[in-house]
């Protein structure tokens, strides 16, 4: 075991920056998620009780009748932002002063970076160019992930969850919405952490070897099949989305308030990007599939 | 000095005074304050609800444009200086390494709290009816914000920004129909003289019209673009009635069916 290496990449300082977002997602998830479970608590308690729900002032903050429901701008406002920017100051400071940006040789054209990486917020799509081809990874995965974020609001019917913390009563938009944000954050993980040259995969603990050779053959599915398997794909995740997107008398009735048009456009987007990505990840790193539809003009 | 003629020109608020009429003024008649509405949700305030991150994010981009402008000073965006002027800036400008420091943690930073604002954004619904379009708004800022991380990268000239944008630009030869490896590419005529990579880079590889490229956009295109969304982006939160919360709870059985 050789954890040089592994320590060697966390200490680039460029990827410093990938614990921070790590970290931070963490603890704001936390964070969060702390405060949904109190407003779940307190939903319960109000369903059970109609004459407090009727008096209740409805948040888990502090409350008294007697308190202005607003509060001056300045200062209450400001203070907080001033002193925000005073910490992000300090914080930018003291990084700056700890850690120098890298500047490696001259550009050379005639010296490949081997493995050459893209930044650390773009890593995860480079990352995905191992299953698929640069068509699909670098222009209409980006492109999908774009529209389908901009879509997100016009797909979520329930007017359950505006402006507060809850978990129970949005699971799966939640789900969905954490599902995509967990996959972005493992490819960048994994294409940071994992991959070296050649793009090949290094556990943590194994030393970059320049000289090491992959002779994996690769296959697809038949060419015969043509989009057979995509279609059957298609359906068979499409099915199994409905069944969770219907499990509860909640999300039934959720469903029932959304068109057509938009449960399918969510399903488009769920069975692509949520189930069909991590799907022809695994594909292709536990059974070598490289292709799963093969035409003359493009392959997926 | 708070009588002189001059004083009452440029504050025309007493802010010496702390009554609710005045302070509310001092909100008003600045015209960089009163992006923000006189008064707030008393709940509002509280950082556990947004987390401050969307004007953090704010904040980390003028800290941005502010050390950007002056790294300006010191670079020239041609194959010949630009490596050089960054040399210049780490070992001969006094305090230039800490500038180039903070222009480029300031640039990952803000991408992780604009990562952090999305999420909360999400875990409290706050993108839901009536402020849709903003989430809109907000993605397009998303997505410009990486784009301006991503053009920075290439302009010290090294190595790394060099291999990073020639792997992230090979990308776009295979965009379909514009791109000379996409599928549909070759029959309309795409070649590695014409394509849609060829129009990023100014050329068929990474050389000083990319950098050149790299440096517009990342100066003065994309900027410029961010700060007219972020500038919808603020008046829409306005518009919609304030942030979205913390907002009282509806109850499942509330909801129409
Ligand atoms: C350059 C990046 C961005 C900046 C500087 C920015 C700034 C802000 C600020 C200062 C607010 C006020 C409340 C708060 O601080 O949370 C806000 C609200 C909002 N932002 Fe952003 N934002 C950015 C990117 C985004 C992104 C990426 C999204 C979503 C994809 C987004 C969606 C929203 C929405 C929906 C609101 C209203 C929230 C509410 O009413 O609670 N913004 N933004």
């Amino acid at each position: 075991m050789d954890f040089g290496q592994i320590r060697e990449i966390l200490s680039a300082p460029d990827n410093v920056p990938i614990l921070g977002l790590l970290g931070g997602v963490a603890f704001f998830l936390w964070y969060g998620l702390r405060q949904a479970r109190a407003m779940d608590r307190l939903a319960v308690q109000l369903e059970a009780d109609p004459a407090l729900a009727k008096t209740h002032h409805r948040k888990t903050h502090p409350h008294d009748d007697a308190w202005e429901p607003e509060v001056l701008v300045w200062p209450h406002l400001l203070k907080v932002e001033f002193l925000a920017a005073i910490i992000v100051t300090v914080l930018l400071l003291v990084w700056s002063l700890a850690l120098n940006a890298p500047l490696e040789e001259p550009a050379n054209p005639n010296q490949t970076m081997n493995p050459a990486k893209a930044p650390w917020y773009f890593v995860g799509l480079q990352e995905l160019l191992v299953y698929f081809d640069p068509w699909f990874a670098g222009v209409v995965l980006p492109l999908l992930i774009v529209i389908g974020l901009m879509l997100f609001p016009y797909l979520d019917a329930s007017p359950l969850g505006t402006g507060y913390y809850t978990l129970r009563q949005r699971k799966v938009v939640l789900v969905s919405f954490g599902a995509g944000f967990a996959i972005w954050l493992a490819a960048i993980v994994v294409g940071t952490f994992i991959r070296g040259p050649g793009w090949m995969w290094f556990w943590p603990g194994e030393t970059w070897d320049h000289t090491r050779q992959v002779f994996e053959k690769t296959r697809d599915l038949p060419a015969a099949l043509g989009p057979v398997p995509v279609i059957a794909f298609y359906l068979l995740a499409g099915w199994l989305i409905h069944k969770f997107v219907t499990r509860t008398e909640l999300d039934r009735r959720i469903y029932a308030r959304t068109s057509r048009l938009q449960y399918l456009t969510f399903q488009f987007f769920a069975i692509t990007l949520l189930i069909g990505v991590p799907l022809k990840i695994f594909l292709r790193l536990a059974f070598r599939i490289k292709y799963v539809w093969v035409t003359p003009w493009f392959n997926l | 000095m708070k009588k002189t003629q001059l004083w009452k020109s440029v504050f025309r608020v007493k802010h010496d005074r702390t009554d609710t009429r005045t302070r509310s003024l001092a909100v008003l008649s600045n015209v960089f304050l009163h992006l923000h509405p006189t008064r707030v949700n008393r709940d509002a305030v509280r950082y556990s609800y947004t987390w401050g991150m969307g004007g953090i994010s704010a904040y980390l981009f003028l800290v941005l444009l502010f050390t950007g402008a002056l790294l300006m000073f010191y670079y020239h965006p041609t194959k010949f200086q630009a490596y050089r002027d960054i040399l210049y800036l780490e070992h001969d400008v006094p305090f230039g390494r800490l500038l180039r420091n903070m222009h480029r943690w300031g640039a990952h930073l803000m991408v992780i709290t604009v990562w952090l604002h999305m999420l909360r954004v999400v875990l409290t619904g706050a993108y839901k009816k009536p402020r849709e379009f903003n989430w809109v708004v907000g993605v397009g800022l998303l997505v410009l914000t990486l784009l301006l991380s991503f053009t920075g990268y290439l302009l010290p000239d090294d190595q790394l920004g060099f291999w990073a944008v020639t792997v992230g630009t090979n990308m776009a030869r295979a965009t379909p129909l514009v791109g000379h490896e996409g599928p549909f590419g070759p029959q309309l005529g795409m070649t590695p003289f014409n394509d849609v990579r060829f129009g990023l880079l100014g050329g068929s590889v990474v050389d000083s019209n990319a950098l050149l490229r790299a440096y517009v956009w990342h100066c003065i295109g994309i900027p410029v673009i961010l700060l007219l969304l972020l500038g919808v982006h603020f008046w829409r939160v306005r518009k919609d009635g304030g942030i979205s919360g913390p907002a009282p709870l509806l109850l499942d059985s509330e909801m129409k069916d």
